[in-house]
């Protein structure tokens, strides 16, 4: 993890408007936010631990535990709740075993929920990774799930 | 290289695209065209076009407008017959470059409309359906027009040619044309633009910023998205003209990190414009500097709010500043003066450079100059992206753009301004849509996500469903907005599930009042509002479920029931075999029984049961 992060913060200078880029690449690196590199980014910064963790903490995209290899984020916006966004996540949520914002004990899966990504015209959707999939029901969810992914894994 | 000649080759290279021999395939390929799968679409185009060796054009354009048509295909023949195709798939496709584009036969099955002169036989003329006849794309010229990420494209409609007359002009002239055209800021507020750039010039400093507030937060808008997707050019040349008027050096687009395609777009944009000296330090050789910079949001509404967005941008937790303060304009990112305005209001601005302020005056009504975009989508036929003159009726969006409810049903409310807007019902479905209309009405312009609600859906449940996205979102500075958004949330969820208590409307009014009246930022004061307006016009729905316990929309699971009619139920056993908790009982070919203490509710029965018997019935209200 040292060598990772001691590259991310050699693109940078160390002023604190950096924070939360730097913060977004550890993350986008490591998966999550590790306590340790938490409290080098605060060092880099020469800003108190506390303010970091304050503003990690603050913003909804920041984890502080490990992600699974793929992560499912359902859309809750208004057109996809009047469109049964609900159900979609409850499918989900029984097909994996987990709830919304937790990972499979395999780490194959993430399930999280987002406000609205956008795609409200083909209501409801599902974002996969960075794939959005549309017009989903409750009897196509499996769609969702990659098979190969979770071989690799088990 | 002058302004001139560029634009005289961006011009050339257009016009080689579109009067060249060979067919053009243009692919609608915004993030609503890849979810719908137009990535898979130009695969095949591509394939095709190789695999029989015919000399065609493909271009990935932004997004046209009509997302129920997704994903959009035009192809435009030598001839000028410009097709649009929907919902084109990887066979639709193929059929297209071996009929069409190979053979002469233009698939009219497929067409959705032909757009400029040249007529199709048995194809109807784009423009003249009700989808389009009433809009006005003027915001949306680009859009789904130009392939984005090339600057000639944007050049050759006249883009950058807006930055080029105002740096000849003087600063105060430049704000004067913004007034005269009575552009009112697009993010919701409809605070005039003209006005804010004049204190910003006014403004002492010799820092100055200029701000774009991209962090489209609320369910159910993604205009936002779409024009940096679809012509992101506009929006960055829309800065410059602001940073030049003010004095500005820097400008920062906010953007939501859950727009992955519009950052790089957007990205793009600015190396483009560096290229081409339309950003640096010498722009256009006449010594004005300014540089952009896209700072990715963290996934926090309320940085939608000024003060919040610029505390976020500097590295900070992103909680709305108390008033009495001053200012953005005189006090805003790291307390310089700076302008904030939302995309699309940087967007107009290069038209109302080239066009003249009156222009923009000429379209719409009195106190709401200009055209309004908004994004339709709930129970409508024709959800998409439209772009219509202030002014027109809720109706003529809903029932002309939009094409009516789905499935035939009833139009119940119309939800403008996201979780700080309000639902209308039908009465107000003349109401001109304009910001102070609605503002009267008791909703809001909002950034312009419009949802229509039909009768299945439950009043009490969406103003639960906004409430609770509110009350995740709150920073929770305020109390009234931490502790009172919570505990209307559990009164709602309550009624939702039938434990509503008489006394529970009364108490939701006094606390949504209170919440509005003492907040700070307009998250906080607004919050209340989605449960105002619909306690306000649907209050017997609320009613219904305190003292009935019942949902009239057949919507919330726990003041519903399901039934077998004995005369229709022919035993086909489906049901039974489907219903999750055994509750349903009965031999083959025998009236099956439903055990209403077992029932969940979850539906499945009612989904299952074959539609030639349609025995399963779903009725407001517990039936024990």
């Amino acid at each position: 993890m040292e060598e990772r992060l001691k590259k991310i913060l050699a693109c940078y200078e160390g002023k604190t408007i950096e924070l939360i880029p730097i913060l977004q690449q550890v993350q986008n690196e490591l998966g999550y936010l590790p306590e340790q590199a938490m409290r080098e980014v605060a060092k880099f910064v020469a800003v108190p631990d506390s303010k970091v963790y304050a503003v990690a903490t603050f913003y909804e995209q920041f984890r502080f535990t490990p992600m699974g290899k793929n992560k499912i984020t359902v859309c809750r916006g208004t057109a996809c709740h009047v469109r049964g966004a609900e159900r979609i996540l409850e499918e989900i949520e029984n097909k994996l075993d987990i709830k919304e914002g937790e990972t499979t004990k395999d780490l194959s899966y993430t399930l999280k929920t987002a406000a609205c990504i956008g795609c409200c015209a083909l209501a409801p959707c599902v974002m996969v990774n960075d794939d959005v999939k549309a017009k989903l029901t409750t009897k196509n969810v499996d769609t969702l799930f990659v098979k190969e992914t979770q071989n690799e894994i088990q | 290289m002058k302004f001139s000649e560029i634009k005289k080759r961006a011009e050339a290279e257009w016009n080689e695209l579109i009067q060249s021999k060979m067919p053009k395939i243009f692919i609608g390929a915004a993030t609503c065209g890849r979810s719908a799968g137009a990535l898979a679409v130009k695969q095949t185009f591509e394939e095709e076009i190789k695999k029989r060796g015919i000399d065609a054009k493909i271009v990935e354009v932004g997004c046209f407008g009509p997302c129920y048509t997704e994903p959009l295909v035009n192809i435009l023949k030598s001839d000028g017959t410009n097709i649009f195709y929907k919902n084109v798939d990887s066979k639709i496709a193929s059929e297209l470059v071996e009929k069409y584009i190979l053979g002469n036969d233009p698939l009219a099955h497929y067409a959705l409309g032909t757009v400029g002169d040249k007529k199709v036989p048995g194809i109807q003329d784009l423009m003249g359906t009700p989808f389009f006849k009433s809009q006005a794309r003027e915001l949306f010229h680009n859009t789904g027009i130009i392939d984005p990420t090339n600057i000639n494209h944007y050049i050759a409609q006249n883009g950058y040619s807006g930055l080029a007359a105002a740096l000849k002009m003087k600063q105060t002239d430049v704000i004067e044309e913004v007034k005269i055209s009575g552009l009112r800021g697009r993010g919701g507020g409809g605070f005039p633009a003209g006005r804010k750039w004049e204190a910003g010039l006014a403004a002492k400093g010799d820092e100055k910023y200029i701000v774009c507030n991209a962090d489209e937060g609320d369910p159910g808008a993604f205009m936002d998205r779409c024009t940096l997707e679809s012509d992101p050019h506009a929006v960055l040349e829309g800065m410059a003209i602001a940073g030049y008027s003010i004095g500005a050096a820097k400008g920062y687009v906010y953007v939501r990190a859950e727009y992955p395609l519009a950052v790089i777009r957007f990205n793009n944009a600015i190396k483009q414009a560096h290229e081409m000296g339309f950003l640096g330090d010498n722009i256009m050789g006449t010594g004005f500097k300014f540089d952009i910079e896209c700072f990715l949001g963290a996934g926090a509404f309320v940085c939608g709010e000024s003060t919040a967005l610029t505390l976020s941008i500097e590295g900070n937790r992103g909680m709305p500043k108390a008033s009495p303060r001053p200012r953005t304009t005189e006090e805003g990112l790291f307390n310089k003066p700076t302008v904030l305005n939302n995309v699309k209001t940087f967007a107009y601005v290069p038209q109302i450079i080239t066009r003249g302020g009156a222009w923009f005056a000429s379209i719409g009504t009195k106190d709401s100059k200009g055209t309004a975009v908004f994004a339709l989508t709930g129970k409508v036929n024709n959800c998409g992206l439209i772009e219509v003159p202030m002014g027109i009726a809720l109706r003529e969006i809903i029932f002309d753009i939009g094409g009516g409810i789905c499935d035939g049903r009833q139009f119940k409310a119309v939800q403008t301004g996201g979780p700080s807007g309000g639902c209308l019902p039908a009465s107000f479905l003349d109401t001109p849509v304009d910001y102070d209309s609605l503002k009267a009405a008791g909703s809001m312009m909002g950034s312009g996500g419009m949802v229509i609600l039909d009768e299945t859906t439950c009043m009490v449940d969406i103003a639960r469903y906004f409430l609770d996205f509110t009350q995740k979102e709150s920073c929770g500075q305020c109390t009234l907005c931490r502790v009172g958004t919570m505990q209307m949330l559990n009164i709602l969820q309550d009624i939702t599930k039938g434990k509503g208590k008489p006394g529970d409307i009364e108490l939701l009014v006094e606390m949504g009042e209170a919440i509005n009246k003492g907040s700070l930022c307009g998250l906080g004061q607004s919050a209340a509002n989605p449960v105002l307006t619909t306690i306000k016009y649907f209050r017997e729905e609320y009613e219904a479920h305190i003292n009935d316990k019942a949902c009239p929309a057949l919507a919330c699971k726990n003041l519903i029931s399901y039934l077998i009619d004995k005369d229709k139920c022919k035993g086909c056993t489906i049901c039974a075999k489907a219903c999750p908790v055994e509750a349903i009982t009965g031999e083959k070919k025998q009236v099956h029984i439903l055990d209403q203490d077992k029932c969940i509710r979850c539906g499945m029965c009612f989904e299952k049961c074959p539609k030639k018997f349609s025995a399963v019935e779903c009725v407001p209200g517990r039936i024990n």
